[in-house]
């Protein structure tokens, strides 16, 4: 079986953009912990500055999966590991 | 022959890191890269800003004024993020996270110079995240008893069953990667989208790219070296301990 150049760049255009679907998850994740925190601060306006780094460094660390998605996507598109 | 728009572009789009020269190591192809360049420009930025600050504070003055208003804002500011994350673990880690810091987030707002930044290429990350690594195990080995040590890798489980080891190795293992995965594909990411703009909307990329480049280089670089500098003393905290 040997398939055809542009047959496999395509195919890794199709999974790139599979890949960053894993976008979905981190948004909806940061946006909870947004939300959460727009909800602490307003019940406690004086703990503003903790509940703010607080809450960027759990949204950074959501942030990771979706990080990883776009890596494969990088991967496909400009390192072409699946070319023979 | 076409690719697609991004593979056919690729005249114009240029984030990729570049050879310079190569030269033979013990029978080793190593090649100086475009990043070799990066961070010699970045250490020299922070050595000239040193030893500027260095100058000031030998003669420095009671009443600050000027310059070393600056520089003693700015160790206060560093001191005082490593004070708040560590407690009373801080005074032996002051240096330590105050060069990281530095380094990475010159390193990473350096995309302003025109350059690309270094922390863009996994080369310059995942000795960042080794460290981070080594230093956890070294402090954990110095600070916990074995036995304490082996009983939290085996933790969900007594002791005398390690089937949890493999899998609280991996998680192990899966730190300093997860660390330096995170400020490599951010870091990249900006890099990518600011190359796109200047690729493929060259021709009217006037002006309003300085928005983007404020939030991809300063607000992204600044929360992802504070989030990279908080995580490592997170963990070296831990593995303290109360010890």
């Amino acid at each position: 079986m040997d398939f055809n150049e542009n047959f496999i760049l395509g195919c890794s255009a199709i999974g790139a953009g599979l890949a960053v679907i894993a976008g979905i998850g981190p948004g909806v994740g940061q946006g909870i912990a947004a939300g959460h925190a727009a909800a602490a601060v307003g019940r406690n306006p004086g703990a503003k500055s903790d509940v703010t780094s607080t809450m960027l460094l759990g949204q950074a660390v959501a942030e990771t999966t979706g990080l990883y998605g776009l890596l494969i996507a990088m991967l496909l598109l400009f390192v072409k590991p699946l070319l023979p | 022959m076409g690719h697609g728009i991004l593979l056919s572009a690729d005249a114009n789009i240029d984030f990729m890191i570049h050879g310079i020269t190569k030269y033979s190591f013990f029978g080793h192809e190593v090649w100086i890269t475009t990043t070799h360049v990066c961070v010699l420009i970045v250490l020299l930025i922070i050595a000239g800003f040193s030893i500027a600050a260095n100058r000031v504070l030998v003669k420095a003055s009671e009443v600050p004024t000027g310059f070393q208003n600056v520089v003693e804002l700015m160790v206060e500011k560093l001191d005082g993020i490593v004070n708040n994350a560590m407690g009373r673990n801080a005074p032996g880690f002051y240096n330590y996270i105050g060069t990281i810091f530095v380094f990475i987030l010159v390193s990473n707002i350096s995309g302003l110079l025109g350059l690309r930044p270094p922390t863009a290429d996994y080369g310059v990350t995942l000795p960042l995240g080794v460290l981070t690594f080594l230093l956890i195990h070294i402090n954990q080995f110095k600070h916990q008893k074995l036995k304490d040590i082996w009983v939290d890798m085996c933790s969900p489980l007594p002791p005398w069953l390690p089937i949890w080891f493999p899998i609280n190795l991996i998680s192990e293992v899966a730190v300093p990667i997860s660390l330096s995965l995170r400020l490599f594909a951010n870091v990249l990411s900006g890099t990518v989208m600011m190359a796109l703009i200047y690729g493929l909307l060259g021709w009217i990329a006037t002006i309003w790219p300085a928005a983007l480049h404020v939030y991809f280089d300063l607000f992204s670089g600044a929360i992802q070296t504070y989030v990279f500098c908080m995580l490592t003393m997170t963990y070296i905290n831990n593995a303290i301990g109360d010890a």
